[in-house]
């Protein structure tokens, strides 16, 4: 097959691209630990309110000092709507669905994840910055979806 | 006219008419973003606007101009009629019997389920079923079109089948490859559903199924475009094809990276293992090579063009290009709309960044530049060129036709760039009121969405333009005999005989092979797990 020789170059210089793309992902997954959400749970999402495991909603301190928030989304609301969390922690939410598929996306920081009904998504983070951040859902559920809003108080550590 | 040019006049007319009315809703759409109390605005009637718009421009529109250009573009490179026409008359009227149940759910606010259809949402079954009938009828299209291709290829047994048609089976392989997911999706959880036959759907399963198709469902839009850019193009601009050989090899390519790669939109989901959402990070971005080659082999075709007009410096040819023609203008600003889709795109491939744009204003600020831009504004640009051949008139309103690609150039850079930043300031997409109560975080992005509105009012405009250009010259263009559809010629003239990359049945299998790579374990594993499902929600 002829090929131009400067398109030959450029399809070099493409793959080179690419492959660097591959480099700045692993670097970033095998490195530092940069993963997506990806947490393998179900739950019945007619029983959400009784399960043990979303009985307690809220913000619960862990032993060795990190957190654990647990909630529940539901049309058109967060359960807690508020969250206090200590900054400079480890905090690890949990979350999952009561009706049909939400987004919780904290604004300002890379906090972002589906909950989908029947699944619990979960995810760890460090907040550095105290302040008052504003939660949203990113995933159309209904249509009080963009009514659908929370807050996170990141607290300065004692 | 021939039966061909009617078939495929009638679904350039379909396309047109649910163009015409999804740019009216996303009007709708961008004056309720602007915040302007009009008496008609309330949350009802701005999701309807999304679910109509997502559904008619990304559905309805794309596949059935793919089809019309489909049966012009196959009857003129091969020189034969259909192989069977009254398969193809059918494979019309069943897609636009379903575009119409589909069109009726929404419109009637019983399917404000968006053009994704995540259940537990759950939609009219006239909705599910409307859309499975425009898959259905895509499918005997593409059986139609396969048929006259193997007529052809029985005649002509060592050569290279033309490239626009090459082209055009790639689409079609990519296309039955990925509606398989959807198909499934349908018929086994959502139809059944919808109807009250089955109780619960696992809500999951429905996501991986969509996005087994969504994805290769973005190159079956783009590829009629590149066929478009490859094939009529450079001879529309004066020149010739850059490399025959190099477009085979992109259409290859798209055969078989096409699907493997549809977790890139659930990263940020449950239930799906870490290695596997990266497993399709890494296929998704070899799917930037193909168009990379595109770049090229489409430039320095239009650099041969400029060249035979008279161009000798190093950058002259540029200009020397006929900007002022519809077709040419729409695919220029169309590819440079395109390249920073691209970049964005593999933003959004790029795992751990997605973070930061998922189901944020990005994503629409994205897919504007890709769909709504690379696709849309070619598909235009294509009208302009084809419907006068279809029909045997000349283009009528030339003018509004010139200045229409420009007028979506400049709205679409408004909207886009505008939506790019207000996602990475964390709005999210699809909201009927970004102000969140005045919350501090919501401030930032208010005044940007004004701008955003600004953008869509030009493409509206844009989109009227084009509308009149399509009536005017149906109804009122000169008649006349110029109506053959012509291809661009390769600079090295046409290949000899038929290369690797016409052995279709070899990429089919290299496709196959990848999908089930990519999928067969991360899908056992998933049916294998307890799951629960979800009874349905009409929150709408």
């Amino acid at each position: 097959m002829h090929v131009n020789p400067y398109e030959r170059f450029w399809m070099w210089a493409a793959a080179a691209i690419i492959v660097l793309f591959f480099g700045t992902i692993g670097v970033g997954l095998l490195g530092q630990g940069i993963r997506p959400p990806s947490h393998v749970e179900t739950i019945d999402p007619q029983a959400v309110w009784s399960d043990a495991r979303f009985a307690e909603r809220g913000v619960a301190t862990n032993p060795d000092g990190s957190v654990t928030v647990t909630g529940i989304t539901l049309m058109f609301a967060f359960q807690p709507a508020e969250i206090r969390v200590p900054a400079g922690r480890r905090v690890t939410f949990r979350l999952t669905s009561a009706d049909v598929t939400h987004g919780f996306q904290i604004v300002g920081t890379n906090a972002n994840v589906m909950v989908v009904p029947g699944y619990v998504s979960q995810f760890t983070i460090v907040f550095a910055e105290p302040g008052e951040y504003l939660i949203v859902c990113n995933e159309y559920c209904g249509l009080g979806h963009h009514a659908m809003m929370g807050k996170l108080i990141v607290e300065a550590a004692p | 006219m021939t039966t061909a040019k009617r078939l495929a006049t009638a679904h350039v007319g379909v396309a047109v008419g649910a163009f015409g009315i999804a740019a009216f809703m996303a009007l709708m759409q961008a004056l309720s973003r602007a915040n302007l109390d009009l008496p008609w605005r309330t949350a009802r009637m701005y999701y309807l606007s999304v679910t109509a718009h997502g559904v008619l421009m990304a559905l309805v529109f794309t596949t059935f101009f793919i089809m019309g250009l489909g049966v012009a573009l196959t009857t003129s490179a091969l020189q034969r009629p259909l192989r069977f026409p009254a398969l193809g008359w059918g494979a019309f009227a069943l897609a636009a019997i379903g575009t119409a149940g589909a069109t009726w759910a929404i419109l009637w606010g019983k399917a404000t389920v968006l053009y994704t259809f995540y259940p537990p949402l759950k939609a009219h079954p006239a909705f599910y079923i409307g859309l499975t009938l425009v898959v259905v009828g895509s499918w005997l299209w593409s059986a139609d079109i396969i048929a006259t291709y193997r007529a052809w290829r029985r005649e002509h047994q060592e050569t290279a089948v033309p490239l626009a048609v090459h082209g055009l089976l790639a689409t079609i392989i990519v296309w039955l490859i990925a509606t398989v997911g959807v198909a499934a999706e349908m018929l086994f959880q959502l139809i059944p559903w919808s109807l009250g036959i089955t109780d619960r759907v696992d809500p999951m399963l429905a996501r991986m199924l969509f996005w087994y198709f969504g994805h290769p469902l973005v190159y079956f839009w783009l590829l009629p475009a590149y066929v478009v850019w490859y094939t009529v193009l450079p001879r529309v601009a004066g020149g010739k094809l850059f490399s025959d050989s190099l477009a085979r090899m992109v259409f290859a390519l798209f055969m078989i990276l096409s699907a493997p790669v549809g977790f890139h939109h659930q990263f940020m989901d449950p239930g799906i293992p870490t290695g596997w959402k990266a497993f399709h990070a890494f296929n998704t971005l070899w799917i930037l090579f193909p168009s990379f080659v595109t770049a090229f082999t489409v430039l320095a075709s239009l650099e041969v063009a400029g060249r035979r007009r008279g161009a000798t410096g190093l950058f002259d040819w540029i200009g020397k290009l006929p900007w002022s023609d519809p077709l040419v203008a729409s695919v220029l600003l169309s590819m440079l709309l395109f390249a920073v889709g691209g970049f964005g795109g593999a933003i959004n491939a790029s795992f751990g960044m997605n973070s930061m744009v998922h189901n944020t204003a990005w994503i629409q600020g994205h897919f504007h530049l890709t769909v709504g831009s690379a696709v849309a504004l070619t598909f235009m640009g294509t009208a302009y060129w084809l419907v006068p051949r279809l029909v045997g008139r000349e283009l009528e309103l030339v003018l509004l036709a010139k200045v229409q690609p420009y007028l979506w150039f400049f709205g679409m850079a408004l909207f886009s760039f505008t939506n790019h930043v207000t996602g990475l300031q964390g709005m999210p997409r699809r909201v009927f009121d970004p102000g969140y109560l005045g919350a501090p975080a919501a401030d930032q992005w208010r005044a940007l969405t004004g701008v955003s509105a600004v953008g869509g009012l030009l493409l509206f405009t844009s989109a009227a333009f084009f509308l009149l250009v399509m009536l005017g010259t149906v109804l009122a263009g000169k008649r006349t005999d110029n109506v053959a559809v012509e291809f661009a010629e390769p600079l090295d003239g046409p290949p000899a005989r038929r290369t690797v990359f016409d052995r279709f049945g070899l990429w089919v299998t290299v496709a196959i092979a990848l999908v089930l790579l990519a999928y067969a374990v991360p899908l056992a594993q998933h049916l294998q797990m307890e799951r629960f499902g979800s009874t349905g929600f009409k929150p709408f």
